[in-house]
């Protein structure tokens, strides 16, 4: 194993609350196309992260030997410089500037700080025509497709004299075309010597492509595989989706009643990209008492489609409509949507469901002030009642009602998202991964939590990412995949193997 | 001991611009050898920056909601044209002119706000444009010339005094009796306010350090009275000043729109999100703005005694800067009435305090330049250290 070119070794990483990385070993060879995989979360992001240098040397344990020689990187300048190089998921190009421009942004031919655009021009024109482009050099990225600006950024790469090509997702946004012509360039360029790490939730990719694979989950290395003929879809799943449920789960015995909400031909339309349809011809319910489950890998439109469902709070709607213990509802504006008994726990709670530089009490009462008013004034005596009751049913810690949310913890900042929801009173609660980045022990008390409002008669809505947590708290579980609904279970006839099937079908039904 | 300590960090901001102004007026008091707190010119720093001082609660909340307003010194000369207009051409009673134009100012805040909140053109755009668009209009209106002099009674909300109905002599009783009233309005509400939040174990502070505080704001109020009484009594102007800042005060903290402003600027996708009507929110914010102007512009042109083409020249930014130094933040969701008071007046005293020591006007710009951003820079520096 002498030709080995990037080692790393016992990496761990913390942030405030989570260990993202815990000792994790990463061996890659000389000339590989070594595929990086795991459920999200599962570390792999923060794994290149620290590879690259986004998260410098000092804020993460452990070391990085690259040709040989420990890296200390502090900065993404001095990865790039050795020749590591990472292509991010979100493209980082400048849709103002052009091709030319963009592929040496940062990294421009130039003398005594004047460009030379015929030499610029000149290696683009190169660079262009060996990552199989067909566009020219001065147009604008905002004109070119999201494939053609995935190979800019592969040719910016090159440009630097990559060494190491780190792609995180690059065909996520892709068709099959563009996808494939992706991938034979990956070959192309191993066989000119580059290494590549690939990130890829499309497993299919992965074992077309790749050398090894190796397996992330919950930030730890499960095992690196090596990929001969004999490996299959089936074994990396398992790998990756295989982890004992303990008993984080709370029990559940759910006394299930009628159907409370009904979504019906529900057809959204992208928020940016006009014709591009996140949910497409939709068609779902859930009844009284359910916690319902939303599988889906990143980019299906889960998040998507609730919010389009909340008020109309991304997208367009095309069409469709929604019913509510039979009768149809307006739900048009969120403001509609909460009197109508609709509650939605968004994915990213800093973003979308806190302000984080007011207190715990603000935060909480914000969605059902009149309520607590008399006329327009707010009766402070009953905030603070109804703000403490919360604290104390949802064992918030905090020193005070009066803290600002932004310090707290991530579990305790969820607590005060769900407080602000649960003090709207829904029927319908809907949580976008209500246990991303929190510690194990406030999972579990907010599945319990779950538990406790699903016996008050009211249906919950969980969209997750992790397979475990869906089957462990769910009464039944639809996947979708590209804005389709491609399955229905009841928890008790679904598995992880299933589900993932299911959540990368193809969308039309059919496996 | 620790109570305290915990309560200066907590409040570091709040304490950081009392300090700088009891700072200032002290020093400026020992520079001008007792002019600065002489009770004629107390009498003068409250009428001079009154203006000022309407236009920053005004701005404070337009700020709160993350966005800027840049034309309001251009409003304000525009409304005092028309008031102008009203009132010395065309020679309609006071009355229905000051309403007609604080209407005036409601629809240029309208106007606005549409650009602003459902075209979502900048803010900065918006009333950069509205700054020269009113500008130009009231050199219109004015035809480039000065309008002068106002009726008499227009100019009692601007530069008069509540008469002395007790006449005690060399004492304006009227202004002792305010003081009186005012001094018993504070200590109640402050114990209320402490008896409401004892219920609920919500008590900052300890009761010693509580009575220190109602104490200590009450004899200041006593001896602010008592410079006024000496002098000529209490402007009514700062009447209106007291009413403005105690009803934005209580908007702003114990009402729904009040609230949903502060979440609308501290995170407005959550806020979206929360059912907050964000667009209404911030429409509204800049026809407030335009009334507020409006009643500056009036103020302003009543103490001049004129409408002049030059009126509010640079008011927006004393404005901003007030609203600034007084705590609020320019990224939204941070900001009180009080503080942009106080941000007025320690830009108030600057002026005023250097005035009397003969510096130039040249200088004066250049100092208050630097403590604008000193202040904001203490600020930042400030959070980072806190983490």
């Amino acid at each position: 194993m002498s030709n080995i070119i990037l080692e790393m070794n016992n990496i761990t990483k913390e942030f405030p609350g989570v260990k993202a990385l815990d000792r994790v070993n990463f061996k890659v060879e000389k000339g590989e196309i070594h595929a990086l995989v795991g459920e999200n979360g599962a570390g792999k992001s923060t794994l290149m992260k620290v590879l690259s240098g986004v998260h410098p040397y000092g804020t993460y344990d452990g070391d990085i030997v690259f040709e040989g020689e420990t890296c200390r990187f502090e900065e993404i300048n001095q990865s790039e410089a050795k020749g590591i190089v990472i292509i991010h998921q979100e493209l980082a190009l400048i849709p103002e500037l052009s091709v030319a421009e963009n592929v040496f942004l940062g990294n421009e031919r130039a003398k005594k700080g004047i460009i030379n655009w015929g030499e610029t021009t000149a290696e683009t024109e190169k660079l262009i025509k060996k990552v199989g482009m067909r566009v020219n050099s001065t147009e604008l990225i905002q004109n070119i497709g999201v494939g053609q600006q995935q190979l800019v950024e592969i040719a910016k790469a090159l440009s630097k004299r990559v060494k190491l090509l780190i792609l995180d997702e690059p065909t996520a946004a892709l068709n099959e075309a563009e996808s494939e012509n992706l991938l034979r360039l990956l070959l192309e360029f191993k066989k000119e010597g580059l290494t590549s790490i690939l990130i890829s939730h499309k497993l299919k990719e992965v074992l077309k492509v790749s050398d090894h694979v190796t397996v992330l989950r919950d930030g730890q290395t499960i095992e690196t595989l090596v990929n001969d003929d004999t490996l299959k879809e089936d074994r990396i799943i398992s790998s990756m989706v295989g982890r004992s449920l303990a008993n984080l789960f709370p029990e559940r015995h759910a006394t299930i009643g009628d159907i409370q909400l009904e979504v019906k031909d529900w057809t959204v339309e992208h928020a940016h990209l006009p014709g591009k349809k996140i949910a497409n011809n939709v068609n779902f319910h859930v009844k009284k008492g359910e916690v319902l489950g939303i599988a889906g890998l990143m980019g299906a439109g889960r998040t998507e489609l609730m919010m389009s469902i909340f008020g109309q709070s991304y997208g367009k709607v095309k069409s469709g409509q929604i019913l509510k213990n039979n009768h149809v509802i307006d739900v048009s504006t969120v403001d509609k949507a909460i009197k109508q008994g609709l509650s939605y726990v968004s994915e990213d709670r800093k973003e979308y469901g806190l302000i984080l530089d007011d207190t715990i009490k603000k935060n909480v009462t914000l969605a059902n002030l009149t309520t607590l008013a008399k006329g327009m004034t707010i009766d402070e005596g009953k905030e603070v009642n109804v703000v403490e009751d919360y604290r104390n049913k949802l064992k918030i810690k905090a020193p005070s009602i009066e803290q600002n949310v932004v310090n707290l913890s991530g579990g305790n900042q969820q607590k005060v998202v769900l407080g602000k929801w649960m003090f709207t009173n829904p029927d319908i609660l809907i949580l976008d991964e209500p246990t991303r980045g929190i510690d194990v022990g406030a999972k579990n008390e907010i599945y319990k939590i779950m538990n406790t409002l699903a016996e008050e008669g009211k249906s919950i809505i969980v969209i997750s990412s992790e397979l475990p947590e869906l089957l462990g708290t769910c009464d039944r579980i639809y996947t979708l995949n590209n804005g389709h609904i491609t399955g229905d279970f009841m928890v008790d006839e679904a598995d992880q193997e299933k589900l993932m099937t299911y959540m990368t079908a193809d969308g039309s039904g059919k496996k | 001991m620790n109570n305290f300590k915990q309560l200066i960090t907590n409040n570091i901001r709040k304490f950081g611009m009392i300090v700088a102004l009891v700072g200032i007026v002290v020093i400026f008091q020992i520079l001008t050898q007792g002019i600065l707190l002489t009770p004629l010119n107390i009498t003068n720093i409250i009428m001079q920056n009154s203006y000022v001082i309407i236009l920053a609660i005004g701005m404070v909340l337009v700020i709160i909601t993350g966005e800027i307003d840049l034309s309001v010194g251009s409003v304000a000369a525009f409304v005092g044209a028309i008031a102008g207009t009203l009132m010395i051409t065309w020679e309609l009673p006071v009355i229905p002119s000051i309403i007609i134009s604080l209407l005036v100012g409601a629809v240029i805040g309208a106007w606005q706000g549409f650009w602003v909140a459902y075209v979502k053109v900048p803010a900065f755009i918006v009333t950069l444009a509205g700054m020269l668009l009113f500008r130009g209009l009231t050199m219109v209106v004015l035809n480039g010339r000065t309008l002068a002099p106002f009726p008499s009674n227009f100019r009692i909300m601007s530069s008069e005094f509540m008469p002395d109905l007790l006449n005690g002599g060399s004492y304006n009783m009227m202004a002792i009796i305010i003081g009186i009233f005012a001094i018993i309005v504070y200590v109640y509400s402050e114990f209320r306010a402490r008896k409401i939040k004892a219920a609920f174990n919500q008590t900052e502070l300890s009761y010693s350090l509580f009575l220190t505080k109602v104490i200590l704001i009450s004899v200041l109020i006593g001896l602010f009275t008592e410079r006024l009484a000496v002098y000529a009594g209490i402007p009514y102007i700062l009447m209106i000043l007291v009413a403005l800042i105690a009803g934005y005060t209580f908007f702003m903290s114990k009402t729904i729109p009040g609230r949903h402003v502060y979440a609308v600027g501290g995170n407005e996708k959550a806020a979206r999100l929360s059912g907050v009507k964000s667009q209404k929110i911030k429409f509204w914010i800049y026809v407030n703005m335009g009334v507020l102007a409006a009643l500056a512009g009036l103020v302003f042109s009543g103490r001049l005694n004129a409408a002049t083409p030059q009126a509010g020249n640079l008011f927006e930014l004393d404005a901003i800067a007030a609203t600034v130094i007084g705590g609020a933040s320019l990224t939204g969701g941070v900001g009180t009435a009080i503080g942009a008071l106080i941000g007025a007046l320690i830009m108030g005293v600057l002026n005023n305090g250097m005035s009397l020591l003969g510096v130039g006007i040249d200088w004066q710009q250049a100092i208050k330049g630097l403590v604008l951003l000193g202040a904001v820079a203490f600020d930042i520096i400030n959070k980072k250290r806190n983490g």
